[in-house]
């Protein structure tokens, strides 16, 4: 008898291997990016706000020199920048709240994705999505006639992305930490409150005196500084790149432990 | 066939959530091909025994083998798949891309058209899941669950929360699929279901299971009547003798009679007593649950 469906033991034996890489897989990673960026709500707050906010806030400064002669409108530029890939990363990794509370996580347990993978594939669309933020501000910078050597370009864009890795596994720490669905509404806030200690939207000199002791301690602040490094000249302090090691460090590890939790058999 | 194993073995199964038993003492075995219904009231034990079917929660005592290995080797070789009464589904993808995306996670998996056609859905591949009815999710999740041609296919209570045209087309989805030597295992409220579908139903009430047999002995069970009239003084020992009788309870001057034959209690009642208001109703599967338990008890 001939039939299109072979027999199942002809069917089943070779193919029940393992997947590679616990599941990992590339194909997923494009239906995931897409997803993201279907979300109107993650275009406009990482896309297209903080282009906005160039706009209305860097654009008047034209014409303004920092102390070594560059423009201002560049300072605020790659703040927005950082602010942008911060916000960017953290609505991907928060996603997993949604995920869990939707009880996604749980149909994935009956696949063979690995969470190790899982947690991968978010990382990578974070990134992705905080690069793309990071390129837009520069892009609507550019247009609007920010001029700034292409090292600077380069070395800041790279520092914000790099940076925003942080946020990246604080927003898997407070999915994995918070069982709700609209956790995004929640974090907000609290991240413009960073990005304010940080000095993403005035620089950190201008606040008063005590609040800068504080800000230095605040997880934007290293990043923010490591960013506008190659554009202002300053050297990198010391108090910076430890700032972003440790903050990376804590939510990193934070992240793990709730994650392992998470997935712990009760 | 794959393997000599059998597809599920059960051996002393407990779960306790602090002072709730909610499995106690479990033990089942299911050969592979067959097709079981594990039927019981709310709060049985059935999901809590399909988690830990499935690894995903870990007994307290006993142990669980499935196709011969543990759960999740059996999970990551894709040879069981379930359909979860509360596994979620991303609301935010349409119903393709959750079949791609999940095809992904398993080193091979059925082509998804083949999945969506067999699941009954292949219209609504490019609907949001967000937009589609609770029927049509648990649809998706079954073709999900079809993605890697499991041997052993899980479903808890698929077809909770849907009107009778969404079971029906379920149902149906199900049973196209029905191939050889699949075996599935599936929990529910409804005997009609577990009649329909199953050729082994086990019965299961407060973590244990109280009866196990073709759908035909359980039915049997479910199947009888209550006669009940208005007799003082009535004598239970002749009619505990009557043909079909199952079990005769005196409460005042009324009388309860359990049978498989209510046309010969009423006759014997209304001919060779002075009874009246005799009532006759069938019996629900609660009342069948009731009976065996009272019958463990009582053995
Ligand atoms: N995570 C939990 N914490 C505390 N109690 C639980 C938990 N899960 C289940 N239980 C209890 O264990 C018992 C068995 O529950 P289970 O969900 O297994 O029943 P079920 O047969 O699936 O019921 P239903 O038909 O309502 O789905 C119930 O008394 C339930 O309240
Ligand atoms: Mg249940």
């Amino acid at each position: 008898m001939t039939t299109s469906t072979p027999t199942r033991s002809a069917l089943i034996e070779p193919d029940r291997r393992l997947p590679a890489l616990g599941g990992f897989a590339p194909g997923a990673l494009l239906i995931e990016l897409r997803r993201v960026l279907r979300n109107r709500r993650t275009l406009a707050f990482t896309l297209i706000m903080p282009g906005v906010f160039f706009l209305i806030f860097g654009l008047p400064q034209s014409g303004q020199s920092l102390d070594n002669g560059r423009p201002v409108t560049a300072y605020v530029m790659i703040s927005l920048a950082v602010y942008a890939a911060m916000v960017a990363t953290t609505s991907v990794g928060g996603a997993v709240a949604t995920e869990r509370a939707l009880g996604w996580s749980r149909q994935l347990r009956l696949t063979p994705l690995r969470p190790a993978a899982y947690v991968a594939t978010k990382l990578i669309t974070a990134m992705s999505l905080g690069l793309l933020a990071v390129v837009i501000e520069f892009l609507v910078g550019a247009v609007a006639g920010v001029r700034v050597p292409a090292y600077v370009w380069l070395l800041s864009g790279l520092a914000a992305w790099v940076g925003s890795l942080v946020f990246a596994a604080f927003g898997l720490f407070i999915g994995y930490l918070a069982p709700a669905e609209n956790v995004m509404q929640i974090i907000g806030p609290v991240l413009a409150v960073l990005a304010m200690f940080g000095g993403l939207f005035v620089p950190v000199e201008v606040l008063p005196d005590v609040l800068q002791q504080v800000a230095k301690f605040t997880p934007v602040y290293g990043m923010g500084v490591l960013a506008r490094a190659p554009l202002t000249g300053d050297g990198v302090s010391l108090a910076a790149v430890a700032n972003l090691v440790v903050w990376a460090l804590l939510f990193g590890v934070g992240a793990a432990r709730l994650f392992r939790r998470d997935t712990a058999r009760v | 066939m794959t393997s000599t194993h059998p597809a599920v073995e059960l051996d002393g199964l407990t779960k306790r959530f602090g002072a709730v038993t909610a499995v106690d003492g479990l033990s089942l075995r299911v050969q592979p091909g067959e097709v079981v219904a594990f039927l019981g009231p709310n709060g049985a034990g059935k999901t809590t025994t399909i988690d830990m079917l499935l690894g995903l929660s870990r007994p307290d005592t006993g142990t669980v083998r499935v196709l011969g290995g543990t759960p999740d080797d059996a999970v990551a070789r894709g040879r069981v798949a379930a359909v979860l009464q509360t596994g979620g589904l991303l609301k935010d993808l349409t119903v393709g891309e959750t079949v791609r995306m999940t095809a992904h996670f398993y080193r091979h998996t059925r082509p998804a058209a083949e999945v969506l056609e067999r699941a009954g859905i292949t219209d609504i591949a490019d609907r949001v899941v967000g937009r589609c009815s609770g029927g049509q999710q648990q649809r998706l999740r079954f073709a999900l669950a079809l993605l890697p041609d499991p041997d052993l296919m899980v479903l808890d209570e698929p077809t909770t929360g849907m009107d009778v045209e969404g079971r029906r087309d379920f149902w149906q989805a199900l049973r196209r699929d029905a191939r050889r030597g699949r075996t599935v295992i599936f929990a529910t409220h409804y005997l009609d279901e577990a009649d329909a579908y199953a050729d082994r139903i086990v019965l299961v009430r407060q973590g244990r299971i109280v009866a196990d047999g073709t759908t035909a002995e359980i039915k049997n069970l479910a199947a009888g009547r209550t006669v009940r009239a208005t007799l003082p003084g009535a004598d239970q020992a002749a009619l505990a003798a009557l043909p079909g009788v199952d079990a005769v309870e005196v409460r005042g001057d009324s009388v309860l009679v359990r049978t498989g034959d209510s046309d010969a209690v009423a006759r014997h009642l209304l001919t060779r007593t002075a009874a009246r208001d005799v009532e006759i109703t069938s019996r629900n599967l609660e009342d069948a649950f009731l009976a065996l338990t009272t019958a463990q008890t009582g053995a």
